[in-house]
């Protein structure tokens, strides 16, 4: 799939969009509210073939921000998905891993680090933080007291 | 120096400890077998268990997920044991010092086991083979 | 009333030497037959992407060649794509050549470490010896080049930190071929050898659908028969510009990971030897003033497979989020889908092939309730080679002798 061909199927999904941006050449990001992400998603992984790279969760100032960042390995683009979570208090977000595993743990580690509720994950478990971290502490929050600093808990 | 000192100088027997180090310093701990460095011919042998170990090589900055399981491994080591730290990590924690999930440095951990640990320190970030051959060699000699 | 039989748990980790990162593999056993598979990380996790903000552009570098040990050099390159990708900056060519042959030398002695974790698995430790030893020259030119054998801190933005000064190249060259014709001659002996033939293959296969399902990349995927290649899809530094192919097997099992990785080495050296032939003259850096505020994604091709770097600047001096994905973090799951159905003697290996930390499986413990026995990591590792010899048997090739090497 080329960039052309590429840019062309993006726009059957632009619906689902508030907006499509493009960087650079090889570098686009694809806007949309966290309720359509799972759509989105899907078509990029299972109609376009794109292969999944990772997600990054980001406590942005006014919402969440989830990026998901797929990879076309043909023409050497790079298609991220920006989720926003609007609610700041119960922030939740559909989960992808039923039809993509390889993004369980991402999943996962967005969920220990963060607090984003993954709605619908097969496997929920705490990945990344160590078995006695306290339940409600989000390291990588804005505002967490433990962020760039090394306080002790 | 008691015989139990005095037994601990030759051939020791070493358990390596990984607590969350970035690798290099285990694969510089691995190349000291090998044919270029190759310390078993001075009887130094990496063992598989903390229980058959004369010191322990600990790496890496001690994660808080990390940090009981070292003490465990201490405490599983017959003594005297002599704890080599390898590399800026495992010294004082290095550029990792700030982290929200790292606990050590380990001589810290390993004196809240045991405050009379006997503890070497071998820096650089990874420090070379020759200078870990070294760092063993002047320790036991200080004993 | 139906009694309830307890599964046989295997527990795999958490500590073992020759790793990158620390994790605690627990099998299911029925028998000899892995069932389930489950993992648990935590042991390694530094909280890096946290520390990355909290340090400056220019310092970040340092922090992620650490990473990971033995990609650190690929690390780097992929943040300083993201951030060079913001900036809207190209380094100069000299620079761009330099970053090929540092991550080329990285991926030579990275490969051949790994044939030698291989080699040691299945019983065969003079394998292991040798390919430690010829990874030796490797290090020694890096340290030659960079100043240390491994963390070499030799990327920053807007270039390189070391230069190759001309009157070393002559001895890169003739490092290479000695090591090039050595890694060609253990390719031959893996390639030619009936009892790793008849031990490797079929072992651990991850498919074509479960490597696509998985995401996994590097010689993971291309033993699987899915030919992605960063350097070749999306070129960066100078890969653009040198002749190379991607190398690719298509079986998915443990032979065709262990094939992908001695081709690639070999690939690799061509690769760093047409560089260092080419390397043009002129500025290895330029003055980066200011990062400006916007979002870049940064990829390179390590060892082990694609790393991701994610970096979002508000026009500040640090980085306000820094995603870091390491090769391993993808290729790790997918042990679900290659070891389960297996047996536990072949687990070892199976876990190993992927490369994510080349002995997981040191202070293994199995617990076979059916037998009341505890195995412990010297018994499995005995099994695994065991299997080696009884394969060795079958097929009557001769006992190795000394006089052999």
């Amino acid at each position: 799939m080329d960039n052309q061909e590429l840019n062309n199927r993006l726009q059957q999904i632009k619906d689902k969009l508030i907006d499509i941006e493009q960087t650079t050449d090889k570098r686009i990001y694809l806007l949309c509210e966290s309720q359509n992400s799972y759509e989105v998603c899907r078509f990029l992984f299972e109609d376009l073939g794109l292969r999944f790279a990772i997600a990054t969760g980001i406590d942005s100032d006014d919402c969440f921000e989830v990026l998901y960042h797929f990879s076309n390995d043909q023409s050497g683009h790079v298609v991220t998905v920006k989720a926003f979570i609007r609610d700041r208090e119960n922030p939740s977000i559909e989960s992808i891993s039923p039809f993509l595993p390889g993004a369980e743990w991402i999943e996962r580690e967005i969920h220990d680090i963060l607090g984003i509720e993954i709605k619908n994950h097969p496997n929920m478990r705490r990945l990344i933080l160590h078995d006695d971290w306290p339940e409600g502490v989000y390291p990588m929050r804005k505002k967490s007291p433990l962020r760039n600093e090394g306080t002790v808990i | 120096m008691g015989w139990k000192m005095w037994s601990l100088k030759k051939s020791i027997w070493v358990f390596h400890v990984n607590t969350g180090a970035c690798n290099n310093c285990d694969i510089e701990i691995v190349n000291c077998l090998t044919p270029k460095y190759d310390i078993e011919r001075f009887g130094i042998k990496l063992v598989g268990s903390p229980r058959h170990a004369d010191a322990l090589l600990v790496t890496g900055v001690v994660t808080r997920q990390a940090a009981p399981r070292l003490k465990e491994i201490y405490r599983q080591t017959s003594k005297p044991c002599v704890v080599f730290t390898i590399g800026a990590c495992a010294c004082d924690t290095g550029i990792f010092h700030n982290g929200y999930h790292v606990i050590g440095p380990v001589d810290k951990i390993i004196r809240e086991e045991d405050p009379n640990a006997i503890i070497a320190y071998v820096p650089g970030c990874p420090p070379k083979p020759e200078a870990m051959i070294s760092g063993v060699v002047k320790a036991l000699s200080a004993i | 009333m139906k009694k309830t039989i307890q599964k046989p748990v295997l527990a795999v980790g958490p500590f073992h030497p020759l790793q990158e990162e620390m994790e605690y593999f627990q099998l299911t056993v029925d028998g000899e037959i892995v069932t389930d598979i489950d993992v648990r990380i935590s042991y390694n996790h530094r909280g890096i992407e946290g520390i990355s903000e909290t340090l400056q552009f220019d310092q970040v570098p340092y922090l992620v060649s650490r990473v990971c040990g033995i990609c650190s050099a690929s690390h780097p390159l992929a943040y300083i794509n993201a951030v060079e990708e913001i900036a809207g900056i190209t380094a100069p060519e000299r620079a761009q050549y330099i970053r090929v042959i540092i991550n080329e030398l990285e991926r030579v002695h990275s490969h051949l470490l790994w044939v030698g974790l291989g080699g040691h698995f299945i019983g065969y430790d003079t394998v292991f010896m040798w390919a430690w030893k010829y990874r030796e020259p490797v290090l020694d030119l890096l340290e030659e080049i960079t100043g240390n054998r491994n963390n070499y801190g030799n990327v920053r933005v807007g270039g390189c930190r070391e230069d190759i000064p001309d009157e070393i190249i002559p001895k890169i060259l003739k490092e290479l071929d000695v090591v090039e014709k050595k890694t060609e001659m253990l390719t031959k002996a893996v390639l030619d050898d009936p009892v790793l033939h008849a031990r490797l293959k079929g072992v651990g296969i991850l498919s074509k659908e479960d490597a696509v399902k998985y995401a996994v990349t590097g010689p993971t995927a291309r033993g699987s028969d899915v030919a992605i290649d960063v350097r070749a899809d999306d070129p960066y530094a100078a890969y653009g510009d040198l002749d190379w192919k991607v190398i690719s097997q298509p079986e998915g099992d443990v032979f065709a990971k262990a094939v992908v990785r001695l081709l690639e080495t070999l690939e690799s050296i061509k690769m760093v030897k047409e560089a260092v032939k080419k390397l043009p003259k002129g500025p290895i850096a330029i003055e980066v003033k200011e990062i400006p505020p916007g979002e870049g994604c940064g990829h390179a091709e390590a060892p082990r497979g694609e790393t991701f770097h994610y970096v979002r600047s508000d026009g500040g001096n640090r980085p306000v989020r820094h995603k870091i994905r390491a090769p391993s973090y993808v290729n790790v799951p997918s042990f679900r889908a290659s070891c389960i159905g297996e047996h536990i003697a072949d687990v070892t290996l199976t876990l190993a092939a992927v490369d994510p930390c080349y002995s997981c499986t040191e202070r293994l413990a199995v617990v076979d309730s059916h037998h009341n026995l505890v195995h412990d990591y010297n018994t499995l590792l005995q099994m695994s080679r065991d299997k080696t010899a009884r394969i060795r048997k079958e097929i009557g090739a001769p006992e190795l002798k000394m006089e052999d090497f």
